[in-house]
């Protein structure tokens, strides 16, 4: 087989498997089915493609071929449920290769798709594991993988997570308006939460792991693309462009973490920054301000500063203000504190960390003992400065992360120790 | 599809004396509003764990004790059986059962 062959192969992948997943569960309401109906036809591709040449609609023909193998299934098999085979059957076979197929376009059912597996109904971690497999075509393997779980366990809850769809009766469909904004943000959270497991993996050596972020930079996308009207479809995507682009100057050879300050501004993909500027544009046209569109307003002013001492971290403080109202939550106001300590002064900042500090509510996350280790430094209170890494490297899981706090811990311990040293020559 | 909802107190949760007389005229007004859209079917409240028996058939010996199989904080207080069209419209019914405010409900499908 050619190379231009397989390539077309391969982009169809990525472009279709999710439509044609999300078409043969519309079709059959078999998710088992339609999965290896949509792996039957890929199979078919590289086999009649180098022969026949690469049709001028993959997408349709790829649906068609699917769509004949679940026919062809669901007669031969006796188990059906009646009504599903009508339902089926009514729909005559195509030919692939006919030419209706070059001209007909099948509608994109992946919204469907991706707000059942989405559903609150079910596990959080099925929501991503199923989002990967039925719409970006992962296997088991490479779920498993991605997240660093053995493969039958994460294959189990796949399988339960396919059998309460079925059992309890999850509708396939994009929900009516009254569930519509809290489903949305359901979707969005489960993108942002398989970005976010890419971009700082939770565990392992690995501080970021390209694969699941384009899977769901290609996602967000798509989902963009389905929902031209919702802004926090567009800023989510804007969010994770303006993230993306530090991927290569966030880490360095040795895979230890650079801070936003230290990074070499000019290794950031200014393609992606100015995707990103033109989606958030986009979606600040309409009334909404929701939290994706703050957060990515957030992410703005850092990939448009251009030096660290240009970022403008008075408004970076406005908006962290305006997201703790839209989220509340006490991470949002530790970042919040972080820019105050930018845009006035590190005191200004360790003043509110302490406050967020007394009140208990993220004792053992790592960040609170390591933002005000980095505020203490900053004003030159070294020993307390080095106590607060010591805590934050107690609790610290990424080893990258571990890497750079013990790093300034060092600093902070020479330093002390000339100090020290110091004092000991003025009083020697 | 066929749902039934297992009413859930949480001992946990302590109610005002106005609350917990809201109760019974909250739960007629949800019971009226089911049963005439024809959702529910059957429901009932039920006697506390306190009155309950559990049987237990063991080599042909018939074991009984006295409260409930399982020492939860939350208990069931009552069951509803409702027909719905898939899980949404399940878990909307259950969300206006005024005893998911303090207490919480077990939507489950029926196995047909």
């Amino acid at each position: 087989m050619t190379d231009d062959v397989r390539a077309a192969v391969a982009d169809a992948f990525t472009a279709e498997w999710g439509k044609v997943v999300a078409t043969l569960i519309g079709m059959t309401s078999d998710w088992d089915l339609a999965e290896e109906c949509a792996q039957d036809a890929f199979a078919q591709a590289l086999k009649a493609w180098p022969r026949d040449g690469v049709p001028q609609k993959p997408g349709a023909w790829l649906t068609t071929v699917a769509r004949n193998r679940a026919l062809d299934r669901l007669r031969r098999s006796a188990s059906e449920s009646a009504k599903l085979q009508q339902a089926v059957l009514l729909t005559p076979p195509q030919d692939p290769a006919g030419a209706d197929m070059e001209t007909e376009d099948i509608p994109d059912e992946r919204l469907r798709l991706i707000f059942t597996c989405c559903h609150p109904a079910l596990p959080l971690e099925a929501r991503v594991a199923l989002t990967l497999r039925t719409l970006a075509g992962l296997t088991t393997a490479e779920i498993a993988r991605a997240f660093l779980t053995a493969e039958p366990t994460r294959a189990k809850r796949l399988v339960r997570a396919k059998q309460k769809i079925r059992n309890a009766g999850i509708p396939y469909r994009v929900p009516p308006a009254h569930l519509l904004p809290e489903r949305t943000s359901g979707v969005l959270g489960v993108l942002y939460l398989l970005f976010n497991e890419g971009y700082t993996a939770t565990a392992g050596s690995n501080l970021v792991r390209h694969d699941l972020c384009a899977e769901a930079i290609r996602l967000a996308r798509a989902l963009a693309g389905l929902m031209p009207d919702e802004p926090e479809a567009k800023a989510l995507l804007a969010l994770m462009l303006f993230h993306h682009s530090r991927r290569v100057s966030r880490v360095n050879k040795s895979g230890d973490v650079i801070t936003l300050e230290d990074q070499d501004r000019s290794l950031w993909d200014q393609g992606e920054i100015s995707e990103g500027v033109r989606l958030l544009e986009a979606a600040a046209r309409r009334e909404q301000r929701g939290p994706y569109l703050v957060q990515a307003a957030i992410a703005q002013c850092h990939a448009t500063a251009a030096t660290a001492a240009d970022t403008n971290w008075g408004l970076i403080a406005d908006l962290y203000d305006l997201l703790a109202e839209l989220i509340p939550s006490d991470v949002v106001r530790l970042n919040w504190a972080v820019a105050v300590g930018m845009a006035h002064g590190p005191a200004a900042g360790l003043e509110r960390v302490d406050a967020l500090a007394a009140t208990g509510a993220l004792d053992g996350y790592y960040l609170l003992p390591a933002t005000r280790a980095d505020l203490l430094r900053r004003i030159g209170r070294n020993d307390e400065a080095a106590e607060s890494y010591r805590r934050a490297l107690d609790l610290a899981v990424n080893e990258a992360e571990r890497r750079y706090l013990a790093g300034r811990l060092e600093e902070m311990s020479s330093a002390t120790g000339d100090e020290a040293a110091d004092g000991n020559r003025s009083t020697g | 599809m066929k749902y039934m909802m297992l009413i859930c107190s949480d001992d946990s949760v302590v109610l005002s004396p106005k609350e917990r007389a809201e109760i019974p005229a909250a739960t007629e007004a949800w019971v009226q509003e089911m049963d005439s859209s024809g959702i529910r079917l059957l429901g009932d409240q039920l006697r506390p764990p306190n009155d309950a028996t559990t049987v237990r058939v063991r080599n042909a010996q018939v074991l009984l004790a006295d409260g409930p199989f399982a020492e939860t904080k939350e208990q069931i207080a009552g069951f509803d059986i409702i027909e719905c069209e898939d899980l949404d419209q399940a878990l909307d019914v259950a969300a206006k059962h005024p005893v998911a405010r303090f207490g919480l409900i077990e939507v489950r499908p029926f196995w047909q």
